[in-house]
């Protein structure tokens, strides 16, 4: 796109911050959801050009992150299972189950390989008729469709060998969970973008009247951030709590008409456990009525797996935004990117992760400005 | 993973009965599914997860919004706070 790097330029992101500096005049709180803008922030030091008052809060959105130890160890056995060959994103593989990952299980042996579209999956399953193919379906709202058809293809190919294990989360009733917490200080969000694109932003009205928190929609790049974080910082002096689309180039209401259709189609809405958080009501999907048949779990009798999560991390208070990465007591020493104990620490978009890549191994809001670039 | 980046479509065609694009992204090609923008064509933009593309973007919106970023900058010096 033409535009990238305009919607990186320093100057006008100085001038930008340099006018949220000038309005707040309150301690206040705001959530990012998405871990791709946790990683943004970070990466292009925006927190640094915030007033003291103003603290960016991390929040749950990042997919591999909130995948529970659970779904990890039934990934393992499945692709333990003879024969089969499982399919996953590149970034599923050293995220830690109970005693191990994919990728040590792929060390012994079995066929693990990363694709970079479940239609890969699809197509691996077609062309090895006598192998199972299983793709590990996990991600937000943004993820989803692109799963679900995978699974509606193999169905109008008629494929018996393919099979997908599903953990999908959906973000709204994620910014519920933090929203209706006791231990709230969340005052106003960030929407993701990304789920946005997807889903619009029509579901955010009730969520924003009910708590009483203004809910930007925003985007990715610097000068998107900065943008939705002044918008809130607006709203929130004046004490009015609307939702927002300040990622029009993107994102509509209504959002994808054509993917939702496809969601409705192949999945339902159920409960759904988060890694660190635990189960939050209707916050995932799984397989609807006749897509049943491609459930992995079922297929392969991995429902009743025993999980536990390492006792060391404390992913859970980070994911909810009531800890700082460099506030954990493994952080940089016993847990590193090198050695995760945790899978905010694994994903390039973990909020520890994070924290550890870009230098922020010092106690937060001592570092030095640094310019985005 | 799940963030998103956009490309420029440069050809439509069907795999399996379903809508695909080659687009590029920064000179890099890659097929991707193009099922859900049934619209989408040659010389669009759409920004890909996953393999999917799974939103048009628009370009006089992104112009749009830089203008305003320009002139909010302008405004931010009127007000006399120092940048920095
Ligand atoms: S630093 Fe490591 S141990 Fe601590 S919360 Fe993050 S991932 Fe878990």
């Amino acid at each position: 796109m033409k535009y990238l790097t305009e919607f990186r330029d320093g100057e006008l992101a100085q001038k930008l911050a340099a006018e949220i500096r000038a309005a707040v005049t309150r301690p206040w709180a705001i959530m990012e959801v998405c871990g791709g803008q946790t990683h943004a922030i970070i990466r292009h030091g925006l927190d640094q050009l915030l007033p003291p008052e103003l603290e960016l809060v991390h929040g749950p959105g990042c997919p591999v992150c909130v995948t529970p130890v659970a779904a990890i160890d039934r990934a393992l056995a499945v692709a333990a299972a003879p024969g089969v060959i499982f399919c996953s994103f590149g970034d599923m593989l050293r995220v830690p189950g109970t005693r191990e990952d994919l990728f040590a299980v792929k060390g012994r042996g079995a066929d693990v390989r990363v694709v970079y579209s479940p239609l890969d999956a699809v197509r691996l399953a077609k062309g090895n008729p006598a192998r199972q193919v299983v793709f590990f379906a996990i991600g937000f709202e943004t993820t989803a469709p692109a799963n679900a058809l995978a699974v509606h293809q193999a169905a109008q190919l008629g494929l018996a060998n393919f099979s997908v294990l599903v953990s999908h989360v959906l973000v709204p009733p994620a910014m519920e969970a933090i929203l209706s917490s006791p231990a709230n200080r969340v005052r106003a969000f960030l929407a993701a973008g990304h789920v946005c694109s997807v889903m619009g932003y029509h579901q955010y009205p009730p969520l924003a009247e009910r708590y009483r928190v203004p809910i930007v929609v925003t985007g990715f790049e610097p000068l998107d951030l900065l943008d939705g974080i002044r918008r809130a910082v607006r709203q929130l002096e004046a004490g009015t709590h609307a939702v927002e689309n300040a990622y029009p180039r993107v994102v509509t209401f209504d959002g994808n008409r054509a993917a939702q259709a496809m969601l409705a189609e192949v999945f339902e809405v159920c409960d759904r456990d988060w890694r660190g958080i635990g189960t939050i009501p209707n916050s995932g999907w799984r397989l609807r009525g006749g897509y049943r048949r491609f459930d992995a779990e079922e297929r392969f009798a991995v429902g009743d797996i025993r999980s536990a999560e390492s006792p060391h991390c404390r992913s859970g208070e980070v994911l909810r935004g009531t800890l700082k990465p460099n506030q954990c007591p493994a952080f940089g020493t016993t847990c590193t990117p090198r050695t995760p104990l945790g899978a905010t620490m694994v994903s390039g978009e973990g909020a520890c992760a994070a924290y550890f890549n870009y230098g922020r191994l010092t106690a937060v809001g001592t570092e030095r400005a640094t310019c985005p670039t | 993973m799940c963030l998103a980046v956009p490309g420029r479509v440069e050809a439509v065609f069907d795999a399996d009965g379903v809508r695909m694009g080659t687009l590029t992204f920064g000179g890099v090609r890659k097929d991707v599914c193009l099922a859900y923008l049934p619209d989408v064509g040659v010389g669009d933009y759409a920004l890909v997860h996953a393999g999917f593309a799974i939103s048009q973007v628009d370009e006089a919106t992104a112009a749009e919004t830089l203008r305003t970023f320009a002139e909010m900058g302008v405004l931010a010096d009127e007000l006399g706070e120092e940048a920095g």
